[in-house]
């Protein structure tokens, strides 16, 4: 064990680390948005609207993420007219492409935490709320999104989870994130065991992170 | 010692004993991703020079052989870790991987050279032909800052972990903006698609691609050789540390150097060289 290497290489993967932050960060702000947005679509009577939500989600969640970003950087790549249309701004910077494939994945994720939490709330909030007269966007509002919040928080934890570890496939399409820089040392040093003791390390001390700020929201908003 | 513990027994033993260290097959890792090095035909066996080479060097040693695939930026560790005992990856010999790993003699020489797209402003860069950094000189500094001015605010790509990416974190070239790939072969899509403004690699990994995929790459600048090009490609394998596995190791060296001098003497190395590459890339 290289005990010099690792503590060498903790300042170089420190830095990577805020890559990743950056693309799970933008991604899952992408990502909570199109997840409403298709959680409301699944939840409407319009039958369009609707198995277009469902698709998008069945499509997303049915197919590897690493198949995802690749298509999306590789594939597009390949095609004459996305290189030449406006398009290409965007997809020809790897950052981009991965934070596209990212948040298109992870709202796949959370229309369906979103739409499960929406179905759980009790009828007898939504009719309580109308009977004393209250219209039913301010019920939207008030009552279902709070609820809904609140319901689909373990869920959603867990997705910022997966979606963090998840980033470490930016490195495919070579950006240079914890995952992406520990390849780069260990290309040079050729210790594996080492760097990804490390790197793993840095992804557990997030995971820890995230895990107990979800578990401060939980406690906080219990009712 | 009924049936069934015996057969538990068994297979947790087969877990634990490395066949590797006892039998007496050689392994060799490759690629078979660097066309025309060694990459995979349709059906997916792996083909190219080395994949040719190895099974000839193999002749002459006497044993056995199994040729296993690995990605390459785990190829040296997976090599330390005894997956196989041999490395014919179109591995250049360097003192940074001397420093981990044992190198036979070479066998052939890699020319590396910078590639674009036909039309791109660093066509027609002025510089000569070849230079070698080992021997170094007013030549060869003037030709590297007109490399440095051409690349200058460029992209440039190489696959991971190679002599070529080396070359360019070396700070010979100043400060260039590299991005990195796994295989030479999305190295080749993303220069094709404009990602990349100019790639590094062995010539003949362009020219390969240039000529299956029909898309216009152009070579440009000077051939390199020497400093961080290293000196040609050799056969890696692990140093020789003590008992019998360090003292296989030490024969696995002298077996392949043998078998490289009783090929090239014999013009098996030339004669394969100039079938995969198009000329004598011997040594």
């Amino acid at each position: 064990m290289d005990l010099e290497l690792m503590i060498n290489s903790f300042p170089k993967l420190l830095n990577a680390t805020v890559v990743t932050l950056k693309l799970l960060s933008l991604s899952l702000f992408f990502g909570l948005f199109i997840g409403l947005l298709f959680a409301v679509m699944r939840m409407s009577t319009n039958l369009i609207l609707n198995k277009f939500a469902y698709g998008y989600s069945y499509l997303f969640r049915g197919t590897p993420l690493l198949v995802q970003i690749f298509i999306i950087y590789f594939g597009f790549g390949q095609i004459e007219f996305i290189r030449e249309s406006f398009l290409w701004i965007i997809l020809k910077e790897p950052y981009w492409c991965a934070i596209i494939a990212f948040a298109l994945n992870t709202g796949a994720y959370t229309s369906e935490i979103l739409r499960s939490a929406f179905e759980t709330i009790k009828k007898g909030y939504i009719e309580a709320g109308k009977s004393l007269g209250i219209s039913s966007k301010i019920i939207f509002y008030k009552i279902q999104i709070p609820i809904a919040i609140r319901q689909s928080l373990p869920a959603y934890g867990n997705e910022i989870i997966l979606m963090l570890k998840g980033t470490s496939l930016a490195s495919t399409v070579t950006l240079m994130d914890l995952t992406g820089v520990a390849k780069y040392i260990i290309s040079t040093t050729f210790k594996p065991i080492e760097v990804f003791i490390v790197a793993g390390s840095i992804y557990l001390f997030m995971t820890f992170l995230i895990h107990n700020f979800i578990k401060f929201l939980e406690r906080k908003y219990n009712y | 010692m009924n049936i069934f513990k015996k057969t538990i027994i068994s297979v947790l033993a087969s877990l634990f004993i490395m066949t590797n260290v006892y039998s007496d097959t050689i392994k060799i890792g490759t690629e078979g991703a660097y066309p025309p090095w060694n990459s995979k035909d349709a059906s997916g066996k792996l083909i190219g020079f080395e994949v040719e080479l190895a099974w000839t060097l193999c002749r002459y040693i006497g044993k056995q052989c199994e040729i296993v695939e690995q990605d390459w930026d785990g190829m040296i560790p997976a090599l330390l870790m005894r997956k196989f005992d041999a490395i014919m990856a179109g591995m250049s010999i360097t003192d940074e991987r001397l420093k981990t790993i044992n190198f036979s003699q070479g066998y052939a020489d890699e020319v590396a050279q910078l590639a674009v797209m036909k039309g791109s402003d660093l066509e027609g860069m002025d510089t000569p032909s070849g230079i070698n950094l080992s021997i170094g000189g007013g030549a060869v500094k003037k030709a590297l800052k007109t490399i440095e001015g051409a690349l200058a605010g460029k992209t440039v790509c190489v696959q991971t972990a190679t002599i070529h990416q080396n070359f360019l974190d070396s700070g010979d070239v100043g400060s260039v903006n590299v991005r990195t790939y796994k295989t030479q072969d999305e190295v080749n899509l993303d220069l094709a698609a404009g990602r990349c403004d100019v790639a590094l690699a062995a010539a003949v990994a362009f020219t390969d691609y240039a000529e299956k995929s029909g898309k216009p790459v152009v070579l440009v600048g000077p051939t390199f050789s020497g400093g961080a090009f290293g000196n040609g490609v050799g056969v890696g394998i692990r140093k020789g540390g003590s008992g019998a596995i360090g003292e296989r190791d030490a024969q696995l060296l002298k077996d392949f150097n043998m078998a490289i001098n009783k090929a090239r003497k014999n013009g098996d190395i030339s004669r394969i060289a100039t079938k995969w590459f198009g000329f004598d890339a011997s040594m």
